[in-house]
């Protein structure tokens, strides 16, 4: 098995994702799963190909730097649970 | 133990675009909290990143400036860290292709030798918002107008070996992205941030020491004391028989210190992967090169032109191209002037530099323009005022008094140039020094730097002294 318990602990922590003790195990099995398909797949020489950053073959557009956008403040601050003068309240972060 | 220190530098440069860089929000700095994010920059599901073409080119234009690598396709990734201003639990950056890729930067150091530092890369990403800790009823508040701003990230190789060449070439990054526009160098607003890694191994050793990553320096003054602090602080833990553990450290320049910054320890598995909200940016020939033909002229370049066309000391050109501004204000007070370059040269660096640090102003905003300037320079080089009725011209032109000619105008404080009424003011003061006079004609030398003085307060500084002192020469050996 590729994955342990542990790394998957680890990075359900680092993703902030709660899962359930008893399900340590099995996510472990299927994780490791998937990175055996990987491993297998690692084999395949890929000598001169480049590798795909994105599935549609094509480049990224760009837009001209004009500002576009109004001030809107007010509607999209009516999802937060908590504001003042005009900032978003979270708990509080200590550094 | 001998030790030796390695640092290598994180530059963050605001670039200046007047939207994000993939939102039509604005970035101008100082609007009210939230007023300046939009969807996009708060990570609302649904909405799509879109590249703003200016980022780009400025990203290039800084790669083609130190003739960097430019890759012609480079690619956005997600560097993804749970933080309260980053909304969308991952910061869109680049890793594995960046835009801009190796490169060579050349920096001059203050006693004249130099130094190349190794470019590890410079990538395009976009900044966070903004955490405000101050008491929201035990809260953070946060402000996202920061969030999308563009950044180029600069990297430079490990390769400075003391704070000094450290500055220095922050420095000249700073002159540079000044230079070519893409960033307003405001350090104090946080538009340029340099992140010092830092590290020491004992002198000889190949590898690399542990470092550490000093952050919140805003101030190149302040950049020398965070790394000299924290040099000392790992020498001190080496030689005490301690490891020196790998972790960001805040510098207070308050206590001059850097402190840990323990929160972060576990941040920095950042899984980084492409984001597939982005298609890879696809760079033509014709745009890097439309983008060559643009670049002006950099601050090395026009140091040499300066010391070679104007016949100015390396001193005084590198104080003069420091800035742009200022090099564009001495050129064009020189070209309205007409004079010799080094009498340019030494008002503006001189008088004008003098009052502008008096002032706590920059350049940019000085009451003399270069124009001024030139009116006034050309009064001296044609002799209509002295060194010091100059003094008084400039600063009466600082108090917004008009320019040179009308001021001399007005306060009839032209030169006087005109020799009989030099031999007049002569002769009046050597006629109430007879014995004096007559002391220097039977010999006495000594007695001719008295009369000087006499003669001098007679012409109340009004009087070109070279002329002044011929017309005495003749006067009294006659």
């Amino acid at each position: 098995m590729s994955i342990t318990p542990t790394e998957v602990m680890k990075i359900a922590h680092l993703a902030r994702m709660s899962i359930h003790p008893d399900d340590v195990e099995r996510y472990a099995q299927d994780l490791s799963g998937i990175l055996d398909l990987v491993a297998h797949m690692n084999q395949i020489d890929v000598q001169g190909v480049e590798p795909m950053a994105h599935p549609l073959d094509m480049s990224q557009r760009l837009r001209a730097d004009l500002v576009t956008e109004p001030n809107q403040r007010e509607l999209l601050q009516r999802h937060a649970p908590a504001v003042e003068n005009g900032l978003f309240l979270v708990p509080k972060v200590i550094e | 133990m001998q030790w030796e220190t390695v640092i290598g530098l994180e530059i963050h440069a605001q670039l200046a675009t007047k939207s994000k860089i993939f939102s039509g929000s604005s970035t101008a700095f100082g609007a009210e909290p939230n007023t300046q994010a939009n969807v996009v920059d708060l990570g609302m599901p649904g909405s799509l990143p879109v590249l703003n073409a200016e980022a780009v080119r400025l990203a290039v234009t800084f790669g083609l400036a130190i003739n960097a690598v430019v890759n012609r396709r480079s690619i956005f990734a997600r560097k993804n860290y749970f933080y309260p201003d980053l909304p969308k639990g991952y910061q869109i950056s680049q890793m594995d292709l960046p835009i801009v890729a190796r490169g060579e930067v050349h920096v001059e150091m203050d006693d004249g030798t130099h130094k190349t530092v190794g470019l590890t890369r410079a990538h395009l990403e976009e900044d966070a918002g903004k955490s405000l800790h101050e008491d929201f009823h035990n809260m953070t508040g946060i402000d996202l107008n920061r969030a999308g701003t563009p950044l180029l990230e600069i990297v430079s190789d490990p390769d400075m070996r003391s704070a000094k060449e450290a500055v220095a070439y922050a420095k000249t990054i700073h002159s540079l992205v000044r230079y070519l526009g893409m960033c307003d160098g405001n350090m104090q607003e946080g538009s340029f941030r340099v992140d010092a890694n830092v590290s020491v191994r004992p002198k000889g050793q190949a590898e690399f020491g542990t470092r550490a990553e000093v952050k919140n320096v805003n101030s190149f003054r302040f950049l020398e004391r965070a790394i000299n602090f924290e040099v000392e602080r790992q020498i001190d833990v080496l030689e005490g028989g301690g490891t020196v553990v790998q972790e960001t450290r805040l510098y207070d320049p308050d206590r001059d210190e850097t402190r840990s910054m323990r929160s972060k320890e576990e941040a920095h598995d950042y899984r980084y992967f492409p984001d597939p909200d982005l298609l890879p940016v696809v760079l033509g020939e014709a745009f890097i090169e439309s983008v060559r033909a643009g670049l002006p002229e950099l601050p090395q370049q026009k140091k040499q032109r300066f010391v070679e066309h104007y016949a100015l000391s390396a001193y005084d050109a590198n104080l003069l191209t420091a800035e742009r501004e200022l090099a564009d204000y001495f050129e064009n007070a020189l070209k309205v002037a007409g004079c010799e370059p080094k009498l340019a040269a030494n008002w503006v660096m001189g008088e004008v530099s003098a009052a502008l640090n008096k002032a706590g102003l920059d350049i940019a905003h000085s009451p003399v323009t270069a124009n001024m300037l030139g009116g006034l320079l050309a009064r001296i080089a044609d002799n209509t005022l002295s060194g010091k009725l100059a003094k008084e011209v400039f600063e009466a032109m600082w108090a917004g008094e008009g320019d040179a000619d009308a001021i001399i105008e007005k306060k009839g404080l032209k030169q006087i140039t005109d020799e009989g009424a030099i031999a007049a003011i002569v002769d009046a003061a050597l006629a109430q020094f007879p014995e004096q006079v007559a002391e220097f004609r039977s010999g006495k030398d000594k007695v001719f730097g008295f009369l000087v003085g006499q003669v001098m307060k007679a012409a109340k500084g009004k009087a070109n002294p070279a002329q002044l002192n011929a017309v005495l020469k003749q006067r009294l050996e006659s």
